[in-house]
């Protein structure tokens, strides 16, 4: 259990390649920490130069206070779970648990307890002599998480973990994780790209791209105010509808664009705050074809190419809205639900 | 390939039949001639089915051997070629082996150099670069010695190869969970690669046991003193005698014992010779 500090973090490969510009982040002890971001935004490497994994190449990085810069992994007192598992596959389940123990010297009573512990926590007990690959995806995940268990580490890195497992399974793991670092109270940096993982695990989430932080804070924050163009493509599902200014202005309810504030050159509004019948207060109506209806149960996704902006917005209606595709559709954006951004910096404007 | 061609089953089973017959009649007819007494031959057709002299046979060859040939008991250039075979063989692997984790997992300059010297010397086989490593071998003073016959086959860029090719895919998590579990490199090394490559070692080692054990021209060069004949180099010794027929009941029955060997290496390492051909244990 421990504070992780990073401080002007970069980190520039031999090749002059820069993965990282320079991260300043603060995470508190027991808190869980989501990275996210697309592929290549640096968020594997800001992970692994914890783990030590990754030389520092500027900045500073302290776990519990003490900068780790020049320390090996193991000394770093940090336990990492992989995306592919990493388990040592001609160790039993057992085998693997203990190695990290044994090669710290751990007295062997202490690591038939700890052992027993982790397994009888993670309902691997069944499994502790077999071969890693007499295991399913789910069990191999949960022997990867006893690993890290076992050792009673500062923090817990995880690097995409369930992203080779199915759909279901990948859900229970979520929750099991989440359930799981709770109970444990470790410090926990977990990378992945799933914005719906990053959502329900974190306590703190952080959004990277291209390797900059575009913004920190807790989910669902950043889903209702993010900072930037960038957060506001990427929290969400479907992601904001993103208008010109300028094409709304000629709409009817254009009044409500008023109290935007200056520079104001990208409006925002969430598909599942856009109304389909008049809601109270000003709103700007739209007009379109409904392109495509994704029923996805409890709700539907709407395609609706308006002809008038040129342009297609994403809707989500609730329940059964008796619409069908090609049909004609009104709807309205609420003024309650604009995000201002600015054109040039992508920045949120108020 | 769910077929049922009677013709096409019937003409595959001939042609492995016959194959069979080229590799096995060979070896059928030199254990034929083992059992037989000397005087067997003179007709100059060789027996087809065994006689009765492969007690007495054997029992000859592996004591006292041919010293009319200048041959010692075979059981002596036995044991020689098995010195030679398991010395070329281990050393091989385990030379080949760091080598190859050397290149695969470490950082060091002229990385590539090195590994592009060692696989060029694939190029130049002991035959090709006989003289020369004679030269050497002779002017270290090791002809007529165990050392002499095996060190200068030691070096090998197939194996080096093999196990980098292995290594290669030996996914890079397995080294950074280890790392993070506080192995070193020489822990990691003993503790999951080795065990990870066991099957190519045991691959490996069936393969180099027989290269060493069929070395005829090395052996030939670099040994005088009969008490360092290896067993495929005396044969040839007990077949080429002067001023009278060789006596190939007993030429034959030391080409069988020669053969033994290699034969039950196969045999007791065939389970894990294939698994370590077809199969990557991750």
């Amino acid at each position: 259990m421990a504070t992780l500090d990073l401080k002007g973090v970069k980190k520039t490969y031999p090749g002059g390649v820069a993965a990282v510009h320079g991260v300043d982040l603060e995470i508190a002890d027991g808190e869980l920490v989501v990275l996210v971001g697309p592929s290549g935004c640096g968020k594997s490497t800001l992970l692994r130069m914890i783990a030590g994994l990754e030389s520092i190449t500027e900045g500073t990085i302290s776990i519990a206070g003490d900068v780790v810069n020049r320390k090996e992994p193991a000394e770093r007192d940090i336990a990492m779970v992989f995306q592919n598992y990493a388990l040592y596959p001609h160790m039993s389940v057992r085998g693997n648990l203990e190695y990290g123990l044994k090669n710290r010297g751990t007295p062997r009573e202490d690591i038939d307890q700890r052992v027993a512990e982790a397994a009888r926590i993670l309902e691997i007990t069944p499994f502790l002599d077999r071969k890693p690959r007499q295991l399913s995806g789910g069990q191999r995940q949960r022997v990867a998480m006893g690993r890290a268990i076992v050792r009673k580490p500062k923090a817990f890195l995880f690097d995409e973990p369930l992203s080779n497992l199915d759909a279901k399974l990948r859900g229970q793991m979520r929750i099991e994780i989440r359930r799981l670092q709770r109970t444990l109270g470790t410090t926990s940096v977990y990378v992945t790209h799933d914005q719906l993982e990053a959502m329900t695990l974190a306590d703190r989430l952080v959004v990277m791209n291209a390797g900059r932080i575009e913004q920190v804070g807790k989910p669902i924050e950043l889903y209702d105010r993010p900072a930037s163009l960038f957060v506001a493509g990427f929290i969400g599902s479907p992601p904001m509808n993103l208008f010109e200014i300028d094409k709304l202005r000629s709409l009817p309810g254009a009044e409500a664009l008023q109290t935007l504030p200056a520079g104001t050159g990208i409006v925002g509004v969430r598909p599942d705050t856009v109304a389909l019948s008049q809601a109270n207060g000003p709103s700007i109506k739209l007009t379109g074809t409904i392109e495509l209806i994704e029923p996805v149960g409890g709700e539907s996704h709407l395609y609706v190419r308006c002809e008038g902006i040129n342009q297609i917005v994403t809707i989500v209606a609730q329940g059964r809205t008796g619409l069908t595709e090609t049909s004609m559709l009104d709807f309205w954006l609420p003024q309650a639900g604009f995000h201002p951004f600015n054109i040039e910096t992508g920045k949120r404007l108020a | 390939m769910v077929e049922n061609r009677p013709f096409l089953t019937f003409l595959t089973h001939m042609v492995l039949i016959v194959g069979v017959v080229v590799v096995v009649f060979p070896v059928y007819l030199a254990f034929i001639a083992s059992t037989h007494g000397s005087g067997d031959f003179l007709s100059g057709v060789p027996p087809l089915l065994p006689g009765p002299h492969l007690i007495d046979n054997y029992y000859k060859m592996l004591t006292t051997g041919l010293s009319s040939a200048g041959a010692p008991p075979v059981w002596m250039m036995m044991m020689n070629s098995l010195v030679m075979a398991l010395t070329i063989a281990v050393g091989k692997i385990a030379i080949s082996i760091i080598s190859a984790y050397a290149i695969v997992y470490f950082k060091f300059p002229f990385r590539l150099l090195a590994f592009w010297a060692i696989f060029l010397t694939l190029m130049l086989p002991v035959e090709v670069r006989i003289i020369p490593t004679f030269k050497v071998v002779a002017d270290l003073g090791m002809l007529n010695s165990y050392a002499g016959l095996a060190i200068p086959l030691i070096a090998s860029a197939t194996a080096t190869f093999l196990f980098r090719q292995f290594f290669l895919t030996v996914p890079d998590e397995l080294m950074e969970a280890a790392r993070v579990d506080g192995a070193g490199p020489i822990k990691f090394f003993r503790d999951i690669l080795l065990p990870l490559s066991r099957t190519n070692i045991a691959a490996l080692f069936v393969i180099l046991f027989i290269y060493g054990w069929v070395q005829y021209l090395w052996p030939l060069l670099v040994t005088t003193d009969p008490k360092y004949y290896t067993i495929v180099m005396g044969i040839k010794r007990l077949a080429a005698v002067a001023d009278s027929d060789p006596l190939w009941n007993l030429v034959m029955a030391a080409v069988i014992l020669a053969m033994l060997p290699p034969v039950l290496v196969v045999i007791f390492m065939q389970r894990l010779f294939v698994k370590g051909l077809v199969e990557t244990e991750k």
